[in-house]
Formats: C-alpha cells, structure tokens, sequence
C-alpha cells in the first residue's frame, strides 16, 4: 500500500506543477503590465495564449489519451465562437451584468459545441486512423462552410434565417449573423484572467478525467481495443465522452476568441484546416498525451513568430528550426535519456523490472 | 448438477471454410479443462465464439443457465467469461496495478462527473479498487511492480498479469488462451502452480487451451481434442491421450 500512496503523491506532485506553472505564468505577466514593461502588442497576444492553450490541452485528449487522430478541432472552437457570440451579440446592452451575460455566452458556447462533438462523434468514431482523420477534417471544414453562408436576423417578429442573402427585415431589424461578414459589435468581454481561469478549469477537467475510472476505460481502449472490449468497457461510449468533452473545451476556447475581437468571421486562417494542424503540431511537438507538455508548445509556438518579427526575413527560418528543435527534444531517445538523467519532469519513470 | 458452460453444435464458417462444426462442451463447476488440437484446429476461434467476438452460424451457448448465444463481447463480460490472449494484450502505457483496475471497472463504479469534481466517492470507491486490486496482484505475486508500466514487465509477469486482469472482472468461467506459450520448462512449472492456486483461491472454472503436453496432462482433468474444427475425443484425460486416433492426428504417429 505504500507504494501506491506514493505513486498518488507523486501524481499531485505534477499536477501541482502544472497548474502552478499557469499561475506563476499569470503573476509575472500581470505584473509586467502594471508595470509597463510589456509592450501593447505583446499584451494583445495574451488571450490568444490561453486560447491555443486551451485548444491543445484539449485535442490531447483525444490524440493522446484516446489515441485516435482528430484534424476537425478547429470546427468545434468555430461552433463555440459563434454560438456564443450570437448570444452576446443579441443580449448585448439587454443585461444588466456584462460578466453573467459572458458566463451564460461561455455556457451556451461549450453545450452547442458538445452537441455538435457528440453528433459528429457518433458516425466518425466508428472510423479509426487516417479516415478518422480525414473524416474529421472534412466536418471541421463543412462547419466553417455552414456558417460562411449563414445569415440571421432579427426583428420585431422574431428571427429570420436564410442561406441565401441579407434578407427584409423590419425597419427595428438587426442583421446578427451576416454570412462571410460574420458577426460584427460582439462585446469584448475575454481578458486575460478570464483566459487564465478557463485553461485552469480545462486542466482540472482533463487531468482528473485522466486520473478517474472512465480516463482509465479510455486509455485502455487507446492502447488496446480487444482486452478492453474482452473485460467489458463500453467502447463506443467512452470514445464518445472522450471526443465529446475534448469538443466542448474546443468550444470554450471559440468563446473566449469570439469575445477577444469586436468581428467574428470564419476564415480559412482561424477555423479552416490549418487551424486544426496548427493545434495537432502543439499536441504532437509538446509530446502525445503530455498535457503539460502540449500547453507549453502551445504557448512557445504561438509567442515565437511575435518575438522574431524583428528578425524580418529569417523569421519563418528560425521558427521552423525550433520546431524540429522541440521535436528531437521530446522523443529522440538520446534526449529522453539525457532529459531523465539532468533534468526531472516528474514524468513516469520508465524502470523496467529486474 | 447442470454444467456451467454447456455449448451444443457451435459451428461457424469464413467463407468457404467450417472453421467450428458441431462443437460440443459441457463444463462443470470447478473443472480445469483442456482444449487441444493441432494448428489451425479451431481452438482460439472456441474461444472467439464464446466471448462474442465471432456469431456463431450455429448452435447454442449456455452460461450457468443462461442462453449467451451471439451476445456482444460486453455482455458477455458481465455474463460471466473473462479470457486471455495468445498473444498477450496488456494495456502497456498503463501501470500494472491500473490494468487491474480497469478490470474491475464494472464492479466499482462512479460517474464520469464524479470522477472529475473529485467528489466523496471517487476517493471511497478509488480506495476500494486499489484494496481490491492490491488483493489480486498479492496472489499473482506481482504487487512489488504495482507502479511498473506494463510493458515494462518481463514476459512470463505479462502472462501472469493477464490472468490476473481476467480475474478482477470477477468471472465465472476463465479461458486462458495457450497461457504457457513462449515459456521456459521453468516458467511453465511455475504457471502450473499459478493455475491450480487460482482455481483453489477463487473457486474458478478454467477452460484453457494449451500445446504444452506435459501442463495439459498435468493439470487438466478433461480434455477436448479438436482436430479440422470438430471434436475428434473428449473425456478423461489420460483416456483421451491415449486414444489412438488422437495421437495419430496430433501426437504424431
């Protein structure tokens, strides 16, 4: 029984680290700004940290603890976006409380991109490797193509919506949602501390998932299917909660960037493929199933073209050094070595019996 | 006393071939019995069509009295059949004390939300499946490597470890699939050992599929001989052994 109390202490231990590497992260930067040492651009960027952070921690759910490879995760920030951002967009300057009207947006935004998980996850997970990943891909995609082409309005008698064009409204009318226009006044309600909260709770919740029955149930099916399914796992449905709650905090990241900018559009460069690759390199550089690991590329990954934007020309060339860099450093075996020996991550070491 | 498993005229085909015909078993409680047979016999896809990995196209399974024929391998899980694999299918990223506990997944339970809110019960039942797991490793010998990934351990601790993740869904009927396979004389003798404690300390009804002459004969009180996918002798197992026509089709002339 010792041992397993130790092991558990242990686990605390880095789970302590983690969340006290995100708290530290906010003290110092939060003091940087008061102080002013930190540039207005710089201080722009800070949302966007936790988005991406958030998104990686959350794909590493299903990548690295599911096992299964997902390329649509941009999609379901794209639902959380705008599901949210039309709430806001429509109760703005009607609620008394800005931050409620942004706790029910955030709400709003993580159950419509749950739902849409879980839609998308029923057919799509019978699939398995590359389909799945194309599949994925390809609903990431058809989401963003929905809602380029979707336009609703509001008037005196009620809502109107229309895949075609701007339609006749009322004279009180409002356009909400004006297809590739996007949606246009979202209030600006994410600051840093609320990014900061949000990936606290999506690491509480991956972490403790992980550390539970059903995270153990899902492992299990990541890394083999037949025992799992032989012991009496239900496989479909812990493959759908894993998908399913790895969509929702896709979509809490979408609320979040909906309410960091004033217009909402669905672009190829914020929803679209790239988007989805862009946060698989994080999970993938910042090591698969490594949930501290992939917080930190992500945020490494997304300062660095920022902070080389003075090397002009060379820029691209250094990032793309760094990443084959973090790539050797997190899974050539000489560096792992090299990494248990100097360096102590509290990660599991890896003692092979005799 | 009726039997616990009784499987009439199990038969199923892959394409042009009848891999199973007409096979027959009744097991009793607390037998060790034997399934033997050449290669390519049919044995392991016995065992397939009793834990519901194949449908059969025939035939009937009956467990303790219920009718098992052609239910998923989940419900079969429950029903009561836990197995092990030729080639051994451990959960390797996880430790050894988490591949018990996700064994015991059906028998401790807690929600999802429970488990992420870390409410009360999280810690009481998480505290009775590492009791109960501690229990079962203790018997397999292996609670020193509870923290050891799983597959970290050396071959003959994996097989042991299989067997022992079979037993934490607490089973009826345990199928070991060629458990001795890859095996020193050694390591066999020391799973021989391990077999018949489990059977006296759980009160467990085995079923096990073995090439191993000298375990079979050793520990098995009855053996099914299946040859071209039909039962070619049952019985006793020194009857069985010494039937000529087994030992024409299998022993070797």
């Amino acid at each position: 029984m010792t041992k397993t109390k130790k092991k558990i202490s242990k686990q605390t231990r880095s789970n302590i680290i983690t969340y006290g590497i995100v708290i530290l992260a906010y003290i110092i930067v939060q003091t940087m700004i008061n102080s002013g040492s930190i540039s207005s651009l710089m201080e722009g960027l800070m949302v966007p940290l936790c988005i991406y952070a958030i998104l990686a921690i959350s794909l590493n759910l299903v990548v690295g603890i599911l096992g299964e490879l997902s390329l649509g995760h941009a999609g379901f920030m794209c639902v959380g976006a705008f599901a949210s951002a039309f709430f806001s967009k429509c109760m703005r300057g009607e609620m008394e409380s800005d931050g409620l009207r942004f706790f029910l947006a955030l709400l709003i935004g993580v159950a419509a991109a749950a739902v849409f998980g879980l839609l998308i996850g029923i057919p799509v997970l019978r699939l398995k490797g590359d389909y799945l990943a194309i599949v994925t891909l390809a609903f990431g995609e058809i989401i963003k193509n929905l809602v380029n082409v979707l336009y609703i309005g509001k008037d005196s008698s009620g809502f109107h919506i229309s895949t075609q064009d701007v339609m006749a409204l009322d004279s009180d009318g409002t356009m909400i949602i004006s297809g590739p226009q996007g949606i246009t006044g979202t209030p600006r309600d994410a600051t840093f501390l609320i990014g900061i909260i949000l990936v606290l709770i999506t690491l509480f919740i991956v972490i403790n998932l992980t550390n539970s029955r059903s995270g153990r149930a899902i492992m299990s099916i990541r890394d083999n299917r037949i025992a799992s399914e032989s012991i009496g796992i239900n496989i479909t449905k812990y493959k759908l909660m894993a998908f399913t709650v790895s969509a929702a905090l896709a979509g809490s990241a979408g609320v979040l960037y909906a309410h960091n900018l004033s217009t909402l559009t669905a672009t190829t460069n914020n929803f679209g493929y790239n988007q989805s690759i862009m946060i698989l390199v994080f999970v993938v550089l910042g090591g698969i199933g490594n949930i501290r690991g992939s917080m930190i590329a992500a945020v490494i990954l997304t300062l660095l073209p920022e902070l080389l934007r003075g090397l002009s020309d060379y820029r691209m060339l250094i990032y793309a050094i760094v990443l084959i860099i973090m790539m050797l450093f997190n899974w050539a075996p000489k560096a792992i070595e090299w990494r248990e020996k100097y360096l102590s991550f509290g990660r599991k070491k890896k003692e092979a019996v005799k | 006393m009726a039997a616990l498993l009784d499987v009439k005229n199990l038969g199923i085909s892959f394409g042009g071939l009848r891999a199973v015909n007409g096979f027959d078993i009744s097991i009793e409680k607390g037998e060790l019995y034997g399934l033997i047979g050449p290669n390519g016999a049919g044995k392991t896809t016995v065992f397939n069509l009793l834990t519901g990995v194949y449908k059969p196209d025939t035939g009937k399974i009956t467990l303790d009295g219920k009718d098992i024929t052609g239910k998923k391998t989940i419900d079969i899980s429950k029903a009561g059949i836990a197995r092990t694999f030729q080639n051994i299918r451990l959960f390797k990223q996880l430790s050894v004390l988490d591949n018990v506990k996700v064994g015991l997944h059906n028998h401790h339970k807690y929600s999802a939300i429970e488990g992420v809110l870390r409410l009360p019960r999280y810690f009481k039942v998480e505290k009775e499946m590492n009791e109960r797991a501690m229990e079962i490793l203790k018997v397999f010998e292996l609670e020193e490597h509870a923290d050891v990934l799983a597959s970290n351990l050396p071959y003959g601790e994996q097989r042991k470890l299989e067997i022992a993740r079979a037993l934490a869904t607490d089973p009826k009927l345990l199928l070991l699939d060629e458990p001795a396979a890859g095996m020193n004389p050694n390591e066999t003798g020391s799973l021989m050992e391990m077999i018949q404690l489990v059977r006296e300390k759980f009160h467990m009804t085995i079923l096990l599929i073995e090439h191993d002459m000298k375990l079979v004969s050793g520990i098995c009180e009855k053996l099914t001989v299946l040859n071209f996918g039909e039962v070619l002798a049952q019985g006793k197992t020194t009857d069985v052994l010494n039937d000529p026509q087994v030992i024409a089709a299998y022993l070797g002339e």
